[in-house]
């Protein structure tokens, strides 16, 4: 207990000195260096991850690969519904405990997604957002080969979230790292059609990836009523 | 008589064509958003070039059921912001053209990966003073999983409602455009954004 005391300690640390190294209009203060790491990022993307994910795709049936898809997502809402909690939005929270106990029970472990085919939609919470509720800057923007956008806030809730994640207490060492890696694999698919968006659309795909993640995690900050946002300087 | 009928029956037919066109131009916002989605789908589904994925067709049947209820100029204006007024009055159109060529691209892209998604939408509270307004749709996958909202900002305009920004899961596409335009502008000018802009559509 003490020691999970120290690590919030730590990471509230951390995000206090990430709010304050940003400028007021400028999200990304590291731009060379992020721009270098998606230099590294974007040729094994394009090269190893992406025909990997179309070879999963052919090979893996549909249902099978939604099965798995509603499978995390069904532990995401489990945590969407503890942020809720923790940002103290006590509607929310029955919606999305609601989902997870339709899911896990009717929907046999969270492999059929009853609860969005009788209209209880996905809360979409994690710690990230909780700790912009909370107060912290979004922090500077970081982009990280593989793992992809983030910033120093979202970033800090992503790693909250590894290490009170039910995987790690799997006690089996290649059973837990086979989840790790199906999950990552999920993740990855469920983005590949954006992928492609991008680079259809983009003129330089990392300003572009930029500003759909902020604009994207802004709208999930505020439950999808984000503020109107001025003109950049 | 007999020529006082043709006549009558011309003057009806007109009449019938005027009003069909202003009834089309008067469409509420939301039954035009629903109308047009579900025709260029249906085309989409029926049409077997576009499922063999034929992308210089599939680009046709954008261009010709969507682009006509998008109004480019006011989407090239939103993306360059601040910098549409230093543009001349040739740089303008040409951006618009550019621009309006890269979207029907972009669309013409997502819309070859459709498979038989559902659309879902949820209808505006009628208001008959209001000329800006947000129509709100779902995208729901076949197979389940989260559905996606996309949303589509119209405003009226004397042609009837025209729509300017497309909001997919809280992303504006008229504000990403914005950052872009305005980094290629800040490295090379109009001029600049305009050759990037030709490159990426040639």
């Amino acid at each position: 207990m003490t020691n999970t005391l120290c690590r919030m300690l730590a990471l509230a640390a951390a995000l206090v000195v990430g709010g304050c190294a940003m400028g007021p209009t400028r999200d990304d203060p590291f731009e060379p260096f992020n721009r270098a790491m998606y230099a590294v990022h974007e040729p094994i993307d394009t090269h190893v991850v992406r025909p990997f994910i179309e070879g999963y795709t052919k090979v893996v049936p549909s249902p099978v690969r939604t099965a798995i898809s509603n499978f995390f997502n069904n532990i995401d809402d489990l945590f969407s519904a503890i942020n809720d909690g923790l940002q103290g939005k006590p509607d929310k929270f029955g919606n999305d405990l609601g989902r997870v106990v339709i899911n896990s029970g009717v929907g046999l472990g969270g492999l059929i997604d009853i609860a969005s085919q009788v209209g209880v939609e996905r809360g979409n919470e994690d710690f990230g957002q909780t700790f912009g509720v909370w107060g912290f800057g979004q922090g500077p923007y970081l982009f990280i080969p593989l793992f992809g956008p983030t910033t120093v806030r979202d970033g800090s809730g992503w790693i909250v979230r590894l290490y009170w994640g039910p995987t790690g207490y799997i006690p089996d060492v290649r059973w837990r790292n086979s989840i790790y890696g199906l999950a990552a694999i999920d993740q990855r698919y469920q983005a590949q059609d954006a992928v492609s968006f991008v680079n259809d659309a983009a003129l330089d795909r990392y300003a572009f990836i930029r500003r759909a993640y902020l604009q994207r995690r802004l709208y999930l900050l505020y439950d999808g009523k984000p503020p109107p946002q001025k003109e950049e300087q | 008589m007999m020529q006082m009928i043709r006549r009558l029956s011309t003057a009806l037919l007109l009449a019938t064509a005027l009003f069909a066109t202003a009834a089309h131009a008067q469409q509420a916002p939301d039954a035009l958003v629903k109308s047009v989605s579900q025709d260029v789908l249906d085309t989409a589904r029926s049409d077997p070039k576009v499922q063999a994925g034929d992308a210089a067709r599939i680009r046709e049947v954008v261009e010709a059921k969507l682009a006509p209820h998008f109004d480019f100029t006011h989407m090239t204006m939103l993306a360059m912001g601040r910098n549409w007024q230093k543009a001349s009055p040739a740089q303008q159109a040409e951006l618009t053209t550019q621009f309006k060529t890269l979207l029907v691209h972009t669309y013409a892209g997502a819309l070859s990966k459709y498979r038989d998604e559902k659309i879902e939408y949820k209808p505006l509270a009628p208001n008959p003073s209001a000329t800006d307004v947000t129509v709100k749709t779902q995208v729901i996958k076949s197979g389940g999983g989260a559905p996606v909202p996309i949303d589509y900002s119209l405003a009226k305009t004397a042609d009837g409602w025209k729509a300017y920004d497309i909001i997919v899961a809280g992303v504006s596409l008229v504000t990403n455009y914005r950052d872009e335009f305005n980094e290629q502008i800040r490295n090379g000018g109009v001029d600049g954004l305009i050759k990037t802009l030709k490159a990426k559509n040639g």
